[in-house]
């Protein structure tokens, strides 16, 4: 446990929190884009993609909410030597971490205020799969459209209908990872009917 | 190099400036308040722009640094040295061949692709500044889309001048929500600022600023229905390249009073004067 605690960071912090940030980067900037990333081992559950963005954007002035699975000792522990990140309940995180079914409903998290849209929640969504189809995605950072695997459509555009509010997320799957701000307009892939269609 | 951090600052701090990046990057043209470090160099100088860039290079980018236009000014030559020596990176002047550009007053001619980050240096983010001094102010009025105000000062020029006389700084609206400043560029290149392809990062040293536009941002300059948006630049080709589509600055040549137009981007117009495009002041 200790010797786990200790090992799996950054063999060379500044660079691979340079490169992972670039990634983290161009994913929020490009919402829908899949990107790699790498250089943490972290315990499990955590993904080697869910390890590297608390790594490079979590520190003792990020207090963060583990759900379900992820809140365990090994991961308390791996934490805490690597990022001294405080852990709190969902209503005051700025980074959560887990499963989708852990992390819901989304309601826990804040939104940030009029005035100070940023101060909210970025939640780092732990998915089975993570590809670039499924849901289409239109907005700020997509040229005309583009598409990726979503937990569920609803949540997310209840979020967007929040803008310039919301929560912003990163999805994380092995050692890859893509994002989608508050700002994407989410819709049903064509077919799916069962879905709340296109607003 | 081992003198100092990875591009001079230190882990925390990058790590502060990139949860701002990303927060900008979510919420197109707000924004973003961040803890400014002290940079080596004045503020006038684009420590906003210069801590953006520290937190987005990596060992890899190659680094271009433009101060109105030109590579070779004071101020660019001292940015890029700083980042040859604090992260290593290769510097270039040519426009395509950079990853990460930052910028002061202008947008380079050559339009950019998705792989390139430009970074802006901002001396006074907020638009409504000049309105309204106080900051808890022009954040209610950004938080409840007040900008009448904005556009009675810009019907002003008109009633005064003609025309709207604002040329440098001009506001622009982000995706129909945010009023954003585009930082000191000629609003020639307002144009440019939309529907971008590469991402474009906005920092504020002294005023502790950063916001952001994603590529394909919608971005629309101010204007009104019997006044609309021009982007203007001197009406003459450039004297050196000929082109008659870039944005010139006025150079006085001579003591008699004798001036020339040339190209403000000093990288486009040597290309184009290599490539074989004479303007009529070329030897
Ligand atoms: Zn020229």
């Amino acid at each position: 446990m200790q010797a786990q605690a200790l090992s799996g960071g950054f063999a060379d912090p500044a660079t691979q929190s340079a490169h992972a940030f670039r990634s983290i980067m161009e994913a929020m900037a490009r919402p829908g884009t899949l990107h790699g990333v790498s250089g943490a081992l972290p315990p499990a559950p955590l993904s080697r993609a869910a390890g590297a963005v608390l790594l490079t954007l979590c520190d003792t002035e990020t207090p963060a909410y583990l759900a379900g699975g992820a809140n365990c000792d090994a991961v308390h522990a791996w934490l805490a030597f690597h990022t001294g990140v405080p852990l709190v309940g969902p209503s005051h995180c700025r980074f959560a971490v887990g499963s989708w079914s852990a992390l819901t409903p989304l309601s826990a998290y804040p939104i940030g205020t009029s005035e100070y849209p940023d101060r909210s929640a970025t939640l780092i969504v732990e998915c089975p799969e993570l590809t670039d189809s499924g849901e289409i995605l239109t907005g700020p950072g997509i040229r005309n459209n583009a598409a990726l695997s979503l937990p569920e459509v609803a949540a997310f555009q209840s979020n967007h209908a929040l803008f310039p509010l919301g929560l912003d997320f990163i999805f994380t799957c092995g050692d890859r990872l893509a994002a989608l701000p508050r700002s994407t307009k989410v819709c049903a892939p064509m077919g799916a009917t069962e879905v709340t269609p296109c607003m | 190099m081992t003198d100092y951090n990875f591009a001079y600052l230190d882990e925390q701090t990058k790590r502060m400036i990139r949860r701002a990046i990303l927060k900008g990057l979510a919420i197109p043209g707000y924004q973003v308040p961040f803890a400014s470090r002290e940079m080596p160099m004045p503020y006038g100088w684009g420590t906003g722009g210069v801590q953006v860039s520290a937190a987005v290079l990596t060992p890899e980018d190659t680094f271009k640094v433009i101060d109105q236009g030109a590579d070779d000014t004071t101020n660019a030559v001292s940015i890029r040295t700083f980042f040859e020596r604090t992260a290593g990176v290769e510097t270039t002047t040519t426009t395509c061949d950079a990853s990460v550009i930052q910028t002061r007053h202008r947008i380079p001619e050559e339009p950019l692709s998705e792989g390139q980050i430009l970074v802006y240096q901002v001396p006074i983010p907020e638009p409504l500044r000049f309105l309204e001094p106080r900051e808890s102010e022009t954040r209610k009025m950004h938080s409840l889309e007040e900008y009448g105000l904005m556009h009675v000062k810009l019907y002003e020029d008109i009633s005064r001048h003609g025309h709207i006389a604002t040329s440098y700084a001009y506001p622009v609206k982000v995706e129909g929500r945010y009023v954003m400043d585009p930082s000191p560029i000629p609003k020639f290149d307002n144009p440019k600022l939309g529907d971008m392809a590469a991402i474009q990062l906005f920092g504020a040293g002294r005023e502790q600023r950063i916001y952001a536009l994603p590529p394909y941002t919608q971005v629309v300059s101010l204007d009104f229905e019997d006044h609309p948006f021009e982007a203007s630049k001197a009406d003459h080709p450039c004297g050196m390249c000929g082109a008659i589509d870039s944005y010139l600055d006025e150079l006085i040549i001579d003591d008699t009073g004798g001036r020339m137009f040339v190209c403000s981007d000093t990288d486009f117009c040597e290309a184009r004067q290599l490539a074989g495009h004479k303007g009529k002041d070329a030897a």
